[in-house]
């Protein structure tokens, strides 16, 4: 294997084309793949399936299903896991999934104030700043100020509830249809609903129309 | 614990930021975390709460100077560690030495789809009814264990109402640290703003947390 040279290449910087922690996880891959305990194989599929296979653009079928369909909205409202299931969508990350639904008097947020717990099979992977500090400290104590940083200004008499992520449980919000969207496809819905919109730090507008 | 993961209601950290077209992943060695930390978890040695224990008990000042790939691979090179599997030395010479644990079971490329897909459910047969119902008052307990947990500091000691029986679900708490699985009803409570935050908060405002039945009493 080839972890001594990551060895002395951490030792010598100067000769060194990895950085430290670059260096520190190929010596990790290396030895978990020598030792039997991975199969690069696994490896690439994990990583292939979460750039190219799960992302929010699930979520987002989900959100055009339920805006088109007061039957399947319905289903998402009794049971999210097997209502999101039907789209082929869940799995690890996404086990018991709850729906939660925008309404003029309130509007929902998701965190984690603990770890980075997030809807996976409907999300894809969080980005940086749902993971970071400032969004998990803020979320919960100033959730109309967090919407600000995005830009989102809710008006004054719109509730807003904060679902913090303590258990297996993953949330995805379906925000309220906007006007302007009459007659569209399911397709050209989906277009527009986003990831942020569907954490709770976006709002969908029909100009974001592709 | 009362660690620095347990980030609800901090000030300080300024405004939330985000990142415009924000990749996926911000360098080649994050893929290999999460691939890593995914596979390695399904040898089936530690539980999701064992892992993020290992995250959480990171020194503070590590834990809040780390990106979140930078705090996974340092959970899981103690984990590895701790469970036998590899050596500090190895880790640190990334030579191969005499260490070794066999796992139970090694995850291969082909089952990846169907074991994602099919994910790890933590829904168990309820050994008794739940005790509360939806719309009941509990009040969540006051605790500052040296052990893992999932009630948060803000919420503990609070008043709120039961809104969603989610079911029995695996408790954390001690499946954490290596004990046998339990599991336990798990209640969506919500508390007013005003409740978690006191008279300066927006009282339009409202916080859920997903709480397990010891976590709770009557109020």
């Amino acid at each position: 294997m080839s972890g001594h040279d990551h060895h002395h290449h951490h030792d010598h910087e100067h000769d060194n084309h990895f950085t430290p922690i670059e260096a520190r996880v190929k010596a990790l891959e290396s030895l978990m793949v020598e030792k039997g305990y991975v199969d690069p194989s696994a490896l690439d599929a994990i990583i292939d399936t979460y750039e190219t296979k799960i992302g929010p653009r699930n979520g987002a079928r989900v959100v055009a299903k339920a805006w088109s369909d007061p039957a399947y909205a319905a289903r998402l409202k009794a049971d999210g896991t097997a209502a999101v299931a039907e789209l082929g969508y869940g799995g690890r990350g996404g086990e018991h999934i709850v729906v939660c639904f925008n309404t003029p008097e309130e509007h929902n947020l998701i965190v984690c104030t603990l770890c980075s717990c997030y809807p996976w099979p409907v999300l894809g992977l969080p980005p940086v700043w749902y993971k970071s500090p400032p969004y998990r400290a803020k979320a919960v104590i100033d959730p109309r100020g967090t919407l600000a940083d995005f830009g989102v200004s809710l008006p004054a008499g719109q509730r807003i509830r904060v679902w913090d992520s303590t258990a297996e449980t993953r949330f995805i919000v379906i925000p309220m249809r906007p006007e302007g969207t009459e007659g569209w496809s399911e397709d050209e819905l989906a277009a527009i609903v986003s990831r942020d919109s569907m954490i709770g730090v976006g709002l969908p507008s029909p100009e974001d129309r592709p | 614990m009362n660690s620095a993961h347990d980030l609800g209601g901090q000030m300080g950290f300024g405004p939330v930021v985000p990142e415009k077209d924000e990749p996926i992943f911000h360098a080649d060695w994050e893929r290999k975390v999460l691939a890593i930390n995914v596979a390695a978890g399904a040898m089936g040695a530690w539980t999701i709460d064992g892992i993020r224990h290992a995250r959480e008990s990171l020194p503070p000042a590590q834990y809040l100077s780390s990106s979140y790939y930078q705090i996974w691979l340092a959970a899981l090179d103690k984990v590895l560690v701790e469970q036998g599997f590899l050596s500090k030395e190895e880790l640190v010479s990334g030579v191969a030495g005499s260490t070794r644990r066999e796992p139970k079971r090694v995850l291969k490329g082909e089952e990846v789809p169907t074991v994602l897909r099919r994910g790890f459910p933590y829904e168990r047969e309820a050994p008794a009814p739940a005790r509360f119902k939806v719309g009941d008052k509990v009040r969540t307990i006051v605790m500052h264990p040296q052990h893992h947990t999932r009630l948060p500091r803000y919420a503990r000691g609070k008043e709120g109402v039961v809104e969603l029986v989610t079911g029995c679900h695996v408790f954390p708490d001690t499946g954490a640290h290596g004990a046998p699985e339990t599991a336990q009803w798990l209640y969506t409570v919500v508390f007013a703003g005003p409740e978690l935050w006191g008279r300066d908060a927006d009282p339009t405002s409202s916080v859920s947390i997903e709480a397990w039945e010891s976590y709770l009493e009557p109020a």
